[in-house]
Formats: structure tokens, C-alpha cells, sequence
């Protein structure tokens, strides 16, 4: 029994899905489009992206993304748990910036609460925050290091991201998706030797950080990759939506650490790195840039860490501390309902950017009053910016349309959700 | 994020332009420090303009929802900023669900020039929502197979998934057969 | 009231003999005791329990110490895979790091990550592709069982796929996945026809339909 195969089915078949026509110019066979498919399954690794590239000999024409294969329908299940239950759920999308994904649910779910991030709390989150932003990038840096050839970055990044994860190993239990960052605050306040541990990263990184620099700016082959080619400006960009380092890289010095900050990003000092040309040696520029500014955050926080509760005081949100179930009944209570049933909010709808890795990562909660979200919508930065790889790399070669879709670090999980 | 003066000045700012009207802007709402407007879904486009003149040019997000089971049941809610004095305003409008249509802004248009970056947005809002953006240039499923039916962000959608398999039920499971 | 305890059976001995026994059946009493059997079952019982011989032993050995995983991540647990061959837990000193771009020179697919309804035909297809003999570690809860979001968009890999090891975790460190590729080397060595091929009884790429 054959099954009628739909007519998307029949399409996916053939090899004219482009949107062009398939023959440019008359009776000359040697201008023919071609399109091929980049499947979800390539080793260029930057999850399971389907590009329908239209190709005219090597020069790229058009580009059409296919996303969907990583689709997990995190929203919906948000929908179906209680707020601090969402929590790790939210936190699988964008897979490399975890933190980040949870920072921005729980500081949504904060403002509809109203209630207040103690200050130590505060400069908790904006350690973990920064440590997950150099983990992210360095990812980026391995992977893209490896699709241009340079194999050997790849092991070295590893290798570092290994010391953050031991951090956050330390402080949370779990290498990914930490489930640290809670409603009011984080889940539990720092091990005795974190601060020494980080301070150590902290020196250790921007010497290593160097050595990567050193590698691979003075190296002929990823500066004729990635000098010139690619280039966007700044007002296409903002058109198409595109935040993070591709916009800085652009000129424009968008940021919302320094333009809207949240959870005390305005206690530090730091600089912004803007690109001049916003081709892809400046992209790749910008970022690691941001390694050393996220050290030098890092260590001011460490430095200026407060003393103080490491989540809010109220009950009604907070887990009470274990030690005050044995002598109060009220913390008994609240300990109860918060597990069972979950705190619950009042209705609203509330919108809470954040600055990720790779630009505004945002949340949307709507909650009707119940202890369940009735929507969750993260809006992802990786979802947005891919919308600009079609006019980034069109006109360029393939090698140019891989190295740009490198620079443009898309994760999957954030794309699909 | 204007204060709530400022975005009752922008709503009857709106209104009294000409080309969007009275009728246009349903209502204001000034929540935890935020302001939204609420627009009638046929005039989506010449708001977003005249908001975009007044300085909000950039559409960070598109995103609906389903407000079930208050009617109208589908929203869309368009989130604008303004880059130079860091200003945020929500446009939302409500279509229900047996005439989900509204005008897409991706286009380019007699009435202003488009918003790029609603592509894939708006085409996410239809596969999860089944809200029909008119004008847009590639209306697909974006994030389901392109084959698949249903809305699956829709309130009455089940979430689906595999049971939960323990020992009583363990033998009514496809896979391992023992 | 008074409770009564008393030694069920004897002691659990940890080896690879007596666990494949108690796998198997307590094969001295019962259905397939050996009194029993008769003909093309004898036969196959003797088969599997006399050892095998020296060379079938050396290409086990051979294939289990080379698998040449397919560099295949989807979503998390890639990171994680990333991370097992990585410096510090170094998958390289097995011999395991020559990670394939194509499925067909690869024996190894290493699910990492959640399978999507849209992915899991592009999955099959890649691990037809794939040449015998071929094994398949499911990484990860999401592929294993729905892992955390047990809703429409995800397949558990036991669906489309035979599995030969399931590696919990979410993610898994880099130890628990090396704890699962060595606990695969182990079964191929010893065994290569254990696993899943015995359940379903299948030798080939065939769809493997449930109740077959």
C-alpha cells in the first residue's frame, strides 16, 4: 500500500524550489541556476539548518532558510506547568545561552509580580550571565573556527568553556540548564571558593583569550575569508530587525546592558566593541571583543558583591529556607502551596528584553491570574537575525556563505523553539 | 517606555493624524511601567507608520496569542521601540478566530514602507496561530511540516506527547515488544 | 506481625556470563532448558553458547575498538557531545574522535539531542544510509523517552529507529555518554548480535513494524 504522497512531498522531490526561474538568459547553458540543498544534516555544526541555495556556477543568487527540525513546542509547554516549573523548560531553547533564556522569563515573571531582586541576587545573575556569555561565544568561536579550517581552535575553546562549566557546576550542581536563576532571585547563594575559582578564570581568560587572537588575526587564510566579504550596513539591519554583535559590527552601538539596563548591569564599567565596516572579519572582531568586556564585568562583581539575601524575602514566591520548616508552620504553608500549586500572578501581560549573545533575547508572558503562564512567546535573537543571511551572503561565493552564516551564529533551539 | 501621560498624548496624537482616525485606536493600557495600544486590526499598517515617524523604527517582535476563551480570540501584539530615547510601545489588535486576517507588514505598501523583519514572525503566527497576514509575500508553515493541520499554539489544541509509561500500562506501549 | 525474610535465589554474581544468563532466562529449569530443545534450536543454542571462535572474536574486537561516530547533533546534547570530545574528556583515547560528515562512512549515530517530527524522516533516511553493521545511541532524554517536553512536536527515538544504548541525562555529561559508548563497545565485543537486533529479530535495514 503506497500512501499518496501530498503535493509538499511531491515538491520536496524535485530540485526547482527556488523562487527564481530556472534558466537566466537565453540559450546559454552555461548560466543555468541550480538550486541545492544544504541539508538539516551538514557538518558545517550549527544545528539542523535546511538552506535552498540558488546557485549560478559558485556564486550564491538566493538563499532560502527551511527551519522547523529542532521544533519542540517549548511554548505550549510552558502553558501546561507552573511558573517556576516553566523554568527549565524556557531554558532548552536557545541551547548555549541558558541563563539568558531563563533571566529573561523570570525577570518578565518578576515585573508582573512586582516583587524585588535582592542586590546580591542581582550581581549573582550578572556573574552567571557574563560566564554564559564567554561560553557562547567561545562555541562560537570552536565552530566557526572549524568550518574555516582551523581545527585546532575548537579543542582550545573546549577547553575553556570546561573551566566554566565547572563554575557553574559548582554553584548550581548542573553543567547546562541550571535551573539556577528562580523567581526573586537565584535558587542558592555561592559556594566558599567560587569567588577564588572565577577570579582565577578571570585571569586566566583574556591570556588565552590572546593566544586565540594571535592564531587566527594574523592568519592570511581567515583574514582573506573574512575580510570584506559579506558586509551589511546598519539601516538594512535594523530593517530586518537584527540586534547583538551583527548590529555592532555594523556601527551601530546598540546594547541594552548600557542603553536599558537591568539586574545593576549600570554598577560596571565597560565599553561597548563596535565593527566599522559590519563585514565578516568585523562580526568576528566584535565578539571577541566581548570576551574581554565580559571578564573585566566579572570581575567587578566579584569585587563589589554584596552581602545580603540571594533571593526576595516574600514567601508568597520564594521557597522559605529549609531550616525554618521545622519550627514555623507558616513557612510550612508556603512551602506547600509554592510546590504544589506555584505562586500565582496577577493577570497582564508583560514584555522583558534582555541583551544576549546574539542580541535581544525577549520574553512575552500573559498570565490570566492562575498559577500557570497562558502564554509564553520568547522572542530569540537567532529567529530574527536569520532573516538577514539572505541578504548578507547573496552575490557571494559558497566558502563566503558559510563563513557569514559562522559569524551569524544561529542556534537552532532558539530559532525553532 | 513612555509614562502613561505620554502615551495618552501619542494615543489621541494618533487619532487626531489623519489617515488613522478615531475609530482606529480602540484603547490605551499603562502597565508595570509599559504602554500599549490597542488598534483595530484593519488600520495595523498606518499605525505602525505614523508610530514609526514619530520615532519608534524599530519592530523588535511579532507575536500572537490566544486568548481563549475570550473573544475575539487571537491577538497579535507588535512590539516597537525607539532607539535614541529608549522607548518602548506594544500595538496589539484581536481578530477572531473564524475571519483571522490581517493586513501583513512586511511589505512595502501604498501606505508606508515595510517592516522586513515581520517575515518570518508573521509566518510563525500563522503556523501556530492560523492568523492570515494578506500581503505577505511567502505565507508558509515556517516552524511544522508544511503538511501538517492544525494550529498547535491554539488554547484548544492538545499538547500531545507520549504517556507516561509504569507497569501497568507498560505491555499497551508500541516499541520494545517482549 | 512478624516478617519473615529469606535469600531469593542465590547472590547476583557480576559477570558477564551469569548476567547474560539471568537475561536470558534461568535456563536450566524452565522453557528453554536445554533437555528440552530440539533440532534448529539445539543447534542455535549451541551456537550461542560455545564460544566463538578466535577470528569472529578479533573482528569484534576490531569493530568495537573503531566505531567512526556521525557527527550528528541536534540540540543541547550536542553541546554536551562537543564537550566528550573535548580535551578534558577525551574521546580521542578510545579511538572514537574520527567523527564522519557522511552517513556512509560512519557505523555510529549518536542521537543528540530532541527529534522533531520534521526531523525524524530526514533521521531514517540518514541512518539507512548508513552501511552495516551500524549501531545507534539514543543521547539524552528527549530522544530516549520525551525527555522534558512530552508534547506534539517531539518523537522518542525507540519509534523509527532501533536503539542500542539509551543514555540518560538531560544533558548527559560527557562521563555518562563515554560510560555509554564504552557500554556499547562492550556489547559489540562480547556479542555483536545482542541488543536490539535479538529483540526485533533483524538483521537488515528494514522497518522494524511493532508486534513483528
Amino acid at each position: 500500500m503506497t500512501p499518496s504522497i501530498s503535493e509538499y512531498r511531491q515538491r520536496e522531490q524535485s530540485i526547482t524550489l527556488s523562487a527564481l526561474p530556472t534558466e537566466a538568459g537565453e540559450g546559454d547553458t552555461h548560466d543555468e541556476l541550480l538550486t541545492l540543498n544544504f541539508g538539516p544534516h551538514h557538518p558545517a555544526t550549527h544545528g539542523v539548518l535546511r538552506l535552498l541555495v540558488t546557485l549560478q556556477g559558485e556564486v550564491v543568487r538566493s538563499i532560502k532558510p527551511v527551519i522547523g527540525y529542532v521544533h519542540t513546542g517549548i511554548e505550549k509547554t510552558a502553558e501546561d506547568k507552573a511558573y517556576w516549573k516553566v523554568i527549565p523548560v524556557v531554558e532548552r531553547m536557545d541551547y548555549l545561552a541558558y541563563y539568558f533564556n531563563s533571566m529573561a522569563y523570570v525577570g518578565a515573571v518578576e515585573t508582573l509580580l512586582e516583587v524585588e531582586v535582592p542586590k546580591r541576587a542581582q550581581y549573582l545573575r550578572v556573574i552567571h550571565l557574563e560566564l554564559n556569555r564567554i561560553a557562547s561565544h567561545l562555541i562560537w568561536l570552536g565552530t566557526s573556527a572549524l568550518d574555516l579550517g582551523a581545527v585546532s581552535i575548537f579543542l582550545y575553546c573546549l577547553r575553556e568553556r570546561e573551566l566554566i562549566l565547572d563554575l557553574f557546576e559548582m554553584s548550581s550542581g548542573a553543567r547546562m540548564h541550571t535551573r539556577y536563576f528562580q523567581v526573586g532571585g537565584v535558587i542558592e547563594d555561592i559556594p566558599v571558593g567560587f569567588a577564588e575559582k572565577a577570579r582565577e578564570f578571570c585571569k586566566v581568560m583574556p591570556a588565552r583569550t590572546d593566544q586565540y587572537r594571535a592564531i587566527l588575526d594574523a592568519n592570511q587564510l581567515i583574514l582573506q575569508r573574512l575580510r570584506g566579504t559579506c558586509p551589511l550596513d546598519a539601516e538594512t539591519l535594523l530593517g530586518l530587525g537584527v540586534t547583538g554583535p551583527l548590529l555592532r559590527a555594523a556601527g551601530n552601538p546598540w546594547d541594552l546592558r548600557k542603553a536599558a539596563p537591568y539586574s545593576s548591569y549600570e554598577d560596571f564599567d565597560f565599553k561597548i566593541p563596535v565593527g566599522t565596516v559590519g563585514d565578516n572579519y568585523d562580526r568576528f572582531a566584535v565578539r571577541v571583543a566581548e570576551i574581554y568586556e565580559s571578564v573585566k564585568i566579572i570581575e567587578q562583581a566579584l569585587d563589589g558583591l554584596p552581602e545580603g539575601p540571594h533571593i526576595t524575602g516574600d514567601r508568597k514566591v520564594a521557597l522559605p529556607p529549609r531550616h525554618e520548616l521545622a519550627t514555623s508552620m507558616e513557612a510550612l504553608i508556603h512551602h506547600f502551596k509554592l510546590v504544589t500549586e506555584g505562586f500565582r500572578v496577577p493577570p497582564g501581560e508583560v514584555y522583558n528584553p534582555i541583551e544576549g549573545p546574539r542580541g535581544e533575547l525577549a520574553c512575552f508572558v500573559r498570565s490570566d491570574g492562575s498559577s500557570k503562564p497562558a502564554r509564553v512567546h520568547m522572542r530569540d535573537s537567532s529567529f530574527v537575525n536569520l532573516q538577514a543571511l539572505s541578504q548578507m551572503a547573496e552575490g557571494s561565493y559558497i566558502a563566503d556563505m558559510i563563513a557569514t552564516l559562522a559569524m551569524l551564529d544561529p542556534i537552532l533551539g532558539g530559532i525553532d523553539r | 517606555m513612555p509614562d502613561a501621560t505620554g502615551l495618552e498624548l501619542l494615543a489621541s496624537d494618533l487619532r487626531a493624524s489623519e489617515g488613522i482616525g478615531t475609530e482606529a485606536i480602540l484603547g490605551t493600557l499603562h502597565f508595570r511601567g509599559s504602554g500599549t495600544l490597542e488598534v483595530a486590526p484593519t488600520s495595523i499598517r498606518t499605525v505602525l507608520a505614523a508610530l514609526r515617524e514619530r520615532g519608534y523604527g524599530f519592530l523588535a517582535s511579532v507575536h500572537g496569542l490566544d486568548y481563549y476563551p475570550e473573544e475575539p480570540r487571537l491577538g497579535v501584539h507588535y512590539e516597537l521601540l525607539d532607539m535614541s530615547s529608549v522607548d518602548r510601545v506594544t500595538v496589539k489588535l484581536r481578530v477572531s478566530i473564524d475571519a483571522p486576517e490581517v493586513d501583513s507588514v512586511t511589505p512595502d505598501g501604498q501606505d508606508g514602507k515595510g517592516w522586513p523583519t515581520a517575515d518570518h514572525q508573521e509566518r510563525e503566527i500563522y503556523d501556530m496561530f492560523g492568523v492570515i497576514f494578506r500581503g505577505h509575500p511567502d505565507l508558509r508553515r515556517i516552524l511544522m511540516p508544511e503538511d501538517y493541520e492544525g494550529h498547535p499554539q491554539r488554547r484548544d489544541f492538545p499538547v500531545g506527547g507520549e504517556p507516561v509509561i509504569f507497569t501497568y500500562n507498560e505491555h499497551d506501549s508500541t516499541g520494545v515488544p517482549r | 506481625m512478624e516478617i519473615k525474610r529469606e535469600l531469593v535465589g542465590s547472590p547476583l554474581r557480576v559477570e558477564g556470563q551469569d548476567a547474560q544468563e539471568l537475561l536470558r532466562g534461568n535456563e536450566l529449569t524452565g522453557r528453554n532448558a536445554p533437555a528440552q530443545l530440539e533440532g534448529a534450536e539445539l543447534e542455535r543454542y549451541v551456537h550461542e553458547r560455545v564460544l566463538t571462535t578466535t577470528l569472529e572474536k578479533a573482528v569484534s574486537w576490531g569493530r568495537s575498538n573503531s566505531f567512526f561516530p556521525l557527527a550528528f547533533g541536534l540540540a543541547c546534547c550536542a553541546m554536551e557531545q562537543f564537550q566528550t570530545a573535548g580535551p578534558r574528556m577525551d574521546i580521542a583515547r578510545f579511538g572514537f574522535e574520527a567523527f564522519r560528515a557522511s552517513p556512509r562512512q560512519a557505523d555510529l549515530i549518536i542521537l543528540a539531542g530532541r527529534v522533531s517530527i520534521k526531523m525524524a524522516p530526514i533521521i531514517r533516511r540518514l541512518y539507512d544510509q548508513m552501511l552495516e553493521p551500524k549501531w545507534a545511541i539514543s543521547m539524552g532524554a528527549c530522544c530516549s523517552s520525551m525527555g522534558v517536553f512530552n508534547n506534539y512536536a517531539l518523537v522518542p527515538a525507540d519509534k523509527f529507529l532501533p536503539i542500542d544504548v539509551h543514555v540518560p541525562g538531560c544533558p548527559p555529561r560527557p562521563e555518562a555518554l563515554m560510560h555509554g559508548i564504552l557500554k556499547l563497545r562492550k556489547m559489540v565485543q562480547e556479542d555483536p548480535d545482542a541488543g536490539w537486533r535479538e529483540r526485533y529479530k533483524a538483521q537488515g535495514t528494514e522497518e522494524t513494524l511493532p508486534g513483528a
